[in-house]
């Protein structure tokens, strides 16, 4: 089952790159681990309808995407891709391989990790979690549920939460106040951008209608033995207690890099965001020409933003596979491209204004879930030698669980700077490795070569 | 908590204990749903962990579904009269698991 274009990732990005492959002749196979195209943002949005004109509009991207002829294999979970172009997956307990002329990464996003006293209790979860709870099985936050962090999806999620007939005990607003004054240098661009910010303010005022209560909260911790039974925090100059059976925390999203760094694709630091991505040309050709990285995965943009880069991503993967020509392909690429410069106009206010929540964590705070490795940990092995993160990964395994990195890459880096006293950028990233996501070596034998 | 009015027609078992699901409910929605919020003990200290970024990528949810263990159950749909199953630790090495 060869393709001209691979796609891996049924989100924003991968749904509108297949669209454009197909409309322009390319065979397209695309593999997504969920069970429905969408992404997370548009998760379960053929079975829950559309409630609005922004999911109207995505459900005929949707619509469009089922009919457009691309081979689509749901429930396929990626774990090697080989620099020629050859993917593994593995679907149902076996694992099969196809070969694309072009492969596109679309895998999105993560949630930056939210690394606080007592996360790893049993009732702390991300605001993302629970609105794909709420996306698919229609569950809601009641008793003493909490939010807490910053972003734009804290004040989304309470929303939807709220119309769906969900209670919040609370938010607490993690957001460093003096980072107002600096955003508003952003302002005037994201202007044109101005209904999305009047999305924000409007949210923000039916959540005060609501009567939950917006805390300007620091030094969050959640207790409990076993579970979670409340939450400890700084406001208003007092530390306050409050019993709670659900915190939910948030801290924006960071570009998936598992498989491009798997992949040995360059990367760079942005600053902006504080995040790794990959470097990517105007057409999403990734520092390996057959390899296209497109959507939040190559930097955070957003999902109409994300449409648009994988529309350009095909259109350059058309040309360069010779069904088109340059001309073609450049005029085609003219509205998307004018269409992401205004998705992305309110992109610098809203990464000043949620600048990530420092990581001045204390000893005992565990950054390494799976292996359970603390911030003091990595401080000491920091002072007796570690450099990078692959030192820090074999002196104390953290990295090395099977999140393999997900959860505690983004934080350990940031530990590891603030140790070192070195820019985070000047330090060794931790190195992904095939298979990215842990299978077994009976689906390995089960690869079957497929026709 | 995480709560809704319906908790559907299916029914898995957790445990031993019976719990509710609806079709098309992940294994983990359906045991939060449930109020239960554990599925699996660590390797390493033991602790109890649960369901946490419900998008495959944090390996927390892990558990022993139908006898085959380090199942991602926010990335494994329900099935009715499925068998799910606390897991204590690592996962062995049985044959055929």
């Amino acid at each position: 089952m060869n393709a001209d274009l691979i796609i891996v990732g049924g989100g924003p990005a991968g749904v509108s790159a297949a669209i454009e492959a197909r409309a322009r002749g390319l065979s397209v196979l695309l593999l997504d681990e969920n069970a429905a195209p969408g992404g997370r943002i548009w998760q379960a949005l053929e079975v829950r309808g559309a409630k609005d004109a922004d999911d109207a509009a995505a459900l005929d991207l949707l619509k469009a995407f089922r009919a457009c002829g691309a081979a689509a294999h749901w429930g396929a979970t990626v774990w090697t891709i080989e620099p020629d172009g050859v993917v593994y997956w593995s679907e149902a307990g076996a694992s099969h391989s196809a070969r694309g002329a072009k492969v596109l990464l679309a895998t999105g996003t993560t949630e930056r990790p939210v690394p606080i006293p007592g996360w790893t209790l049993p009732g702390v979860m991300t605001v993302g979690a629970a609105q794909i709870a709420l996306k698919t099985g229609e569950l809601v936050p009641a008793g003493q549920s909490w939010i807490a962090g910053q972003g734009p999806l804290v004040l989304l999620y309470a929303v939807q939460a709220l119309r769906a007939g969900g209670r919040l005990a609370g938010i607490l607003d993690l957001s460093d106040p003096a980072a107002r004054w600096p955003a508003l240098k952003h302002l005037p661009r994201a202007l044109s951008a101005f209904r999305d910010l009047w999305k924000g303010v409007a949210w923000q005022r039916e959540i005060a209608r609501a009567g939950v209560p917006w805390i300007r909260a620091s030094d969050l911790r959640a207790v409990g033995e076993g579970a979670l039974r409340e939450i400890a925090f700084r406001a208003g100059g007092e530390t306050r207690c409050e019993p709670a059976d659900l915190l939910l925390l948030h801290d924006g999203v960071i570009p998936s890099v598992q498989i491009t760094r798997a992949l040995f694709l360059e990367h760079e630091w942005s600053a902006s965001q504080r995040s790794w991505r990959s470097v990517t040309d105007a057409w999403g050709v990734s520092s390996v020409p057959n390899i296209l990285v497109a959507g939040d995965g190559a930097g955070i943009g957003g999902a109409l933003a994300a449409t648009c880069a994988g529309r350009i991503a095909a259109l350059g993967a058309v040309c360069a596979l010779g069904k088109i020509d340059v001309a073609t392909r450049d005029t085609a690429a003219a509205p998307w491209r004018a269409a992401q410069a205004r998705y992305n106009a309110v992109r610098p206010l809203l990464d000043t204004l949620y600048r990530p929540l420092p990581k001045q964590l204390d000893d005992a705070t565990l950054v390494c879930r799976c292996e359970e490795v603390t911030a003091g940990q990595l401080r000491t092995a920091a002072r007796i030698g570690a450099l990078g993160m692959n030192q820090l990964k074999a002196f104390t395994r953290c990295g090395m669980g099977p999140c393999q990195g997900r959860m505690c890459g983004a934080t350990a880096i940031e530990v590891m700077a603030l140790a070192r006293g070195v820019p985070v950028e000047q330090i060794e990233p931790l190195r992904t490795r095939f298979p990215t996501k842990p299978i077994t070596l009976g689906e390995i034998a089960a690869l079957t070569e497929d026709a | 908590m995480l709560t809704r009015p319906d908790d559907g027609k299916l029914t898995f078992t957790y445990d031993g204990r019976a719990v509710r699901a609806r079709t098309g409910d992940s294994i983990a929605a359906a045991l939060l749903a449930a109020g239960i919020q554990v599925t699996r003990a660590t390797p390493v200290s033991g602790a109890s962990r649960g369901p946490y970024c419900m998008m495959g990528a944090c390996f927390e949810c892990l558990a022993v579904v139908d006898g085959r263990p380090s199942v991602q159950t926010c990335m494994t749909e329900v099935r009715d009269g499925m068998r799910v199953e606390r897991q204590d630790g690592a996962r062995g090495l049985a044959v055929g698991a």
